[in-house]
C-alpha cells in the first residue's frame, strides 16, 4: 500500500522540491499551505507522515504538532518539522511538543529523503 | 613685683638694719651704767652727735650704691632677659642680648642657641607643611581633572549612601532624570534617591560574600537610560583592600570598608547599536534559512534526477533563480543597515582643524608612500567631525589618486568661510572626469588592504559636511573639497568655561562628609555647622496670599558642610493661573510670557519638596514665603514640615540695634556682595552667603544647635510680626 505524506509549508519554492522528490521515492503526496489546512487535511487525508514548517501562518507548525500529538487518534503519525530558526531551544521544544524528528533549513535532500524513509518504514 | 621696687625695699631694709645695728649697739653701751657715767657719755654722745649722723648717713648712702649696683649687675640682667625671652615667643627670629655676670652670659647664649634651634626646625616643618600642601593641592588638581574627564560617571558614598563626590559625567547621566533644572545628584544627598536601596545593598552583600573587590548591575533610570554601574568598596583608612571581605556578613563597617564608589556607564547607545548589530546578524542568518533551503533542495534536486521532465526542469531552474535573486537582495539590506549602524556609533568630537591636518599628514605619508605638504592652514578653526572616518575617506581619496593616476604629492590646506571649514587634498597635472570621482565616493573605501563598508559620501553625511571634486586650471592643480562645520564661538567658549569650571573645581566633591552625622542627636540637638540646608526664595505676585496671590517663581540652593553648593540648584518658574500685576512686574521682572507653558503650583511643589528633603530650610523673611507655602497644603497635599531659619530674625538676634534688618542691609554689614537680586535664585544665593557669615557669629553667642537657633529667633520682637 502506498503511504502518504502531508507536505505543509507557506514556501511554494520549497514545496516544489520536496513534493518531486518524495514523489519520485514513490510516496502520496498531500499538500497543506497553512498551520490551519495542515490540520484539515491530516483529518482529512490520514497521511502516514506530515513534515511541518514551523513558520506558518494561522497556526504555526508547534501549534499543529501539538494538537495532531494531543488526539490520540493520530498516535502512529509520523511528524517530521522543519525550520528555519536553527536555534537548540527550538529542537528542544519540537522535540517535547511530540516531533519525531526535527530538520533545520537548509538541509540535504538526500538526508531529508532517508529520515522519511526510515521514519515510515518503522511503522 | 618690680624690679625698682625690690631695689627700694632692699635699700630700706638695709638701712633699717643699720640703724638697729647701732640702736643695740647704743643700748649695749648704755646699759647697766651709772648715772655718773651716763651724764658723761651723753655730753659726748651730744659732743659727737653731728659727727656720728655723718658717719650714718655715709653708711646710708655707701649701702644704697652698693646695693644699686647689686642691682644693676644681678637682678637687671636676668628681668631684661626674661622679657626679651617673652618677646622672642611671639617673635622668634629676635634674639637675647648677652648681659650681666659671666654666668647670665653663658646661659643667655645657650639660650639663644637654643632658639636658633628652635628656629630652624620650625621652618624647616613649615617648608615641609608647604610642600606637602602644594602636593595635596597639586594631587586635588590632578584628580579633579581626572573626575571631570572620565567617560564613565563617578559617584562615591558613605555607608549611610550619601554622596561624597560625584563627577561632572555622573551629573549630566543625571541631570533631568527628576525634571525641571533639579538634579537628583547633590553632595550629601542620598544615592538611594537614583538607584534603589537594594540593587546596591545586594551588590554590596555579594561583595562581603564572595571576596570580590567590586560587582556590577544594571539599572535603569526615569528618563529611562540604561545604565551599567560598577560598585567597589573604598577600605577604611589603614585597611587593605583584600580585609575589606571579612568573613562577617553584614554591613559593610564590619566588613572594614568606609564607602563604596560607583562607576557608571550609560549603555543606552551602545546597546542600541550592539542590538541593532545583533538583530542584524539574526535576521540574516535566519531569514536566509528558508531561500537558501529552496535553493539547496531544488540545485540537488535537479543534479539529482536529471531525468526529469523539461517542464520540471524548467520549474526548479525558476525556483533557482527566484531565491538566488531573494538572497542577494536580503546581503543587500544587510550592507546597508549594517553601514547605517556604523555611520551612527562614532559621536562627533571638537578638534582643532590643524590637529586634524597633521593626522591626515601623517596618516596618508604613513599608508599610501606618498609625500604629503601643509600649505595655509588656519590654526584658528575649530572643527566637529568624527576624525577617524574623516581620515579614513582622506586616505583612501590620496590612494586612489596614486593608484589610478600616478599622483606622486599631494598637498593639504585648511581654510574657514562662515559656518564652515574648507579642507582641500590638493594634487597637480591630471584631471579627472566629474563621473569618475562620482564612483569614487560612492564606493566601499578600501585602503591597503584595509576595507570599510563606509563610503566617502556616507562619511561626509555623518560628518554634517561635503564633498566635491575641483579643478583650479590657472594653477593647473585639482583637489578634493571636504566642506565640515565649523564649532561655533558659542559652543567654544562654552567648552572653555567648562574648562573654566574645571579649574575653579566645583563643589563636586566633599570628603569631610566620610565621618557621616551624629544621626543619633535629634535635629534640634544637632550643631548648626553640620546641618544641610536649603536657602530658598520665592518670588509672588504680590504680597498677600490669602488675598489670592501666587507663587511665580522658586529658587533654591544647598548648603551643605559650611559649603554653598551653587550649581546644585533649583529654579522654576511657575504659572500662577491669574493675572500679573503690573506693579509685581517692575519688582521681580517676570512677565506673563514668561510663565505661560511653565507647570503649575501643584506640579513644582513636589518637585521642590524632593529637592529639600532632609535639610533645614533657610529663607529671609521666612514667615512670608512659608505662609504661600502653608496656603497651598490643603490643595496639593504637600507640607514643608522641615525646620525653618530665618535670616531676618537671626539678624535681629546678632545686630539688636541696627534698624534695618533689609537682605540688602545685612549683606552690607557682613560684606556679602549682592548680585542678580530678586531672581528667586539670586536671592536665595544672598540669603545662603549671609546665612553662612551668621554661623560664626551665633557660636560666638552661645548659639551653637539648631534648637538655641530656633530658640532665640523666637525670643526676639521681631519674631512677633505676623503675616
Amino acid at each position: 500500500m502506498t503511504k502518504k505524506i502531508l507536505i505543509a509549508d507557506d514556501e511554494p519554492n520549497i514545496v516544489i522540491s520536496l513534493e518531486f522528490l518524495l514523489k519520485r521515492e514513490g510516496y502520496e503526496i498531500v499538500v497543506a499551505h497553512n498551520g490551519a489546512e495542515a490540520l484539515a487535511r491530516v483529518h482529512a487525508e490520514r497521511p502516514d507522515m506530515a513534515i511541518l514548517d514551523v513558520m506558518m501562518p494561522l497556526r504555526n507548525g508547534f501549534e499543529v504538532c501539538q494538537d495532531l500529538r494531543q488526539d490520540p487518534e493520530f498516535a502512529n503519525l509520523r511528524i517530521m518539522m522543519l525550520t528555519a530558526k536553527g536555534r537548540d531551544t527550538e529542537v528542544s521544544k519540537g522535540l517535547a511538543l511530540g516531533a519525531d524528528v526535527y530538520m533545520t533549513k537548509p538541509f540535504s535532500t538526500r538526508e531529508l529523503v532517508a529520515q522519511v524513509k526510515a521514519l515510515i518504514d518503522r511503522a | 613685683m618690680s624690679s625698682q621696687v625690690k631695689l627700694i625695699t632692699a635699700v630700706v631694709v638695709a638701712c633699717g638694719f643699720l640703724w638697729a645695728v647701732l640702736l643695740a649697739a647704743g643700748g649695749v653701751i648704755g646699759s647697766g651704767l651709772e648715772a655718773q657715767e651716763q651724764a658723761l657719755l651723753a655730753a659726748v654722745f651730744e659732743r659727737r652727735l653731728g659727727a656720728l649722723l655723718m658717719i650714718v648717713f655715709v653708711a646710708c648712702v655707701f649701702l644704697f650704691l652698693m646695693l644699686r649696683a647689686a642691682h644693676e649687675f644681678l637682678v637687671l640682667p636676668p628681668a631684661r632677659a626674661a622679657e626679651e625671652a617673652r618677646a622672642m615667643l611671639e617673635e622668634p627670629s629676635t634674639r637675647l642680648t648677652v648681659q650681666g655676670s659671666r654666668e647670665l652670659q653663658a646661659l643667655l647664649v645657650t639660650v639663644n642657641r637654643l632658639a636658633e634651634q628652635h628656629q630652624a626646625r620650625d621652618e624647616d616643618i613649615e617648608v615641609r607643611i608647604g610642600a606637602a600642601n602644594a602636593a595635596a593641592e597639586a594631587d586635588r588638581n590632578r584628580f579633579a581633572v581626572l573626575m571631570s574627564e572620565l567617560a564613565q560617571g563617578v559617584i562615591v558614598c558613605n555607608l549611610d549612601g550619601r554622596v561624597l563626590l560625584y563627577n561632572r559625567r555622573a551629573r549630566a547621566i543625571f541631570a533631568g532624570s527628576s525634571g525641571h533644572g533639579m538634579a537628583a545628584l547633590g553632595l550629601g544627598r542620598s544615592i538611594y534617591g537614583i538607584f534603589d536601596r537594594h540593587l546596591i545593598a545586594y551588590a554590596l552583600e555579594n561583595i562581603d560574600t564572595r571576596r570580590r573587590t567590586h560587582r556590577h548591575f544594571v539599572a535603569v533610570t526615569e528618563s529611562g537610560r540604561l545604565l551599567r554601574v560598577l560598585v567597589a568598596p573604598i577600605p577604611e583608612a589603614g585597611a587593605a583592600i583584600e580585609d575589606g571581605a571579612e568573613d562577617g556578613v553584614g554591613t559593610g563597617a564590619e566588613a572594614g570598608f568606609s564607602g563604596y564608589m560607583t562607576m557608571i556607564e550609560d549603555m543606552t547607545e551602545t546597546f542600541d547599536s550592539e542590538s541593532t548589530r545583533d538583530q542584524l546578524l539574526q535576521d540574516l542568518t535566519e531569514s536566509s534559512r528558508g531561500p537558501v533551503a529552496s535553493l539547496r533542495a531544488a540545485a540537488e534536486t535537479l543534479y539529482d534526477y536529471a531525468d526529469m521532465s523539461a517542464e520540471e526542469h524548467r520549474r526548479f531552474l525558476e525556483v533557482v533563480r527566484d531565491e538566488a535573486g531573494s538572497l542577494a537582495g536580503r546581503v543587500e539590506t544587510a550592507a546597508r543597515t549594517y553601514a547605517a549602524v556604523l555611520k551612527s556609533r562614532w559621536p562627533l568630537e571638537e578638534m582643532l582643524g590643524s590637529d586634524l591636518l597633521m593626522a591626515a599628514c601623517r596618516r596618508i605619508a604613513d599608508r599610501c608612500s606618498l609625500p604629503v605638504s601643509l600649505e595655509d592652514v588656519d590654526t584658528e578653526v575649530w572643527v566637529k567631525v568624527d576624525g577617524f572616518s574623516l581620515l579614513q575617506a582622506m586616505t583612501y581619496l590620496a590612494a586612489r589618486l596614486r593608484d589610478e593616476y600616478q599622483i606622486k604629492e599631494i598637498s593639504l590646506r585648511l581654510s574657514r568661510d562662515g559656518a564652515m571649514a574648507h579642507v582641500d587634498l590638493i594634487w597637480s597635472g591630471v584631471f579627472m572626469s566629474t563621473e569618475t570621482v562620482m564612483h569614487w565616493e560612492l564606493d566601499p573605501m578600501t585602503v591597503a588592504g584595509e576595507s570599510s563598508p563606509l563610503t566617502v559620501r556616507d562619511v561626509v553625511e555623518r560628518n554634517g559636511g561635503e564633498v566635491w571634486f575641483q579643478r583650479d586650471r590657472a594653477s593647473h592643480r585639482a583637489f578634493f573639497r571636504f566642506l565640515l562645520p565649523v564649532v561655533s564661538e558659542q559652543a567654544a567658549s562654552s567648552s572653555a568655561a567648562e574648562t573654566a569650571m574645571v579649574d575653579s573645581r566645583p563643589e563636586f566633591y566633599d570628603f569631610d562628609l566620610f565621618k557621616g552625622e551624629e544621626t543619633g542627636l535629634a535635629l534640634d540637638d544637632r550643631l548648626l555647622a553640620q546641618l544641610t540646608y536649603t536657602a530658598f526664595d520665592t518670588e509672588t505676585t504680590g504680597l498677600d496670599p490669602s488675598a489670592g496671590d501666587e507663587i511665580i517663581q522658586i529658587g533654591a540652593v544647598r548648603i551643605v558642610n559650611r559649603r554653598l553648593l551653587r550649581q546644585e540648584s533649583f529654579e522654576q518658574l511657575i504659572d500662577p493661573q491669574r493675572s500679573l500685576p503690573a506693579q509685581s512686574v517692575k519688582i521681580h521682572g517676570i512677565t506673563a510670557d514668561m510663565l505661560s507653558g511653565q507647570p503649575p503650583i501643584g506640579r513644582v511643589l513636589p518637585m521642590f519638596r524632593a529637592f529639600v528633603a532632609d535639610t533645614v530650610l533657610v529663607a529671609h523673611n521666612a514667615a512670608f514665603d512659608m505662609r504661600f507655602l502653608e496656603l497651598k497644603e490643603a490643595s496639593t497635599g504637600i507640607r514643608f514640615d522641615r525646620p525653618v531659619l530665618d535670616t531676618f530674625l537671626l539678624s535681629a538676634v546678632l545686630f539688636p540695634n541696627q534698624e534695618s534688618h533689609r537682605l540688602e542691609a545685612i549683606a552690607q554689614r557682613l560684606g556679602v556682595s549682592v548680585l542678580g537680586r530678586h531672581t528667586a535664585v539670586g536671592d536665595a544665593i544672598v540669603t545662603a552667603e549671609v546665612f553662612l557669615k551668621m554661623l560664626p557669629l551665633l557660636v560666638d553667642r552661645g548659639i551653637r544647635t539648631l534648637g538655641e537657633a530656633r530658640e532665640a529667633s523666637e525670643k526676639t520682637y521681631h519674631a512677633r510680626i505676623h503675616y
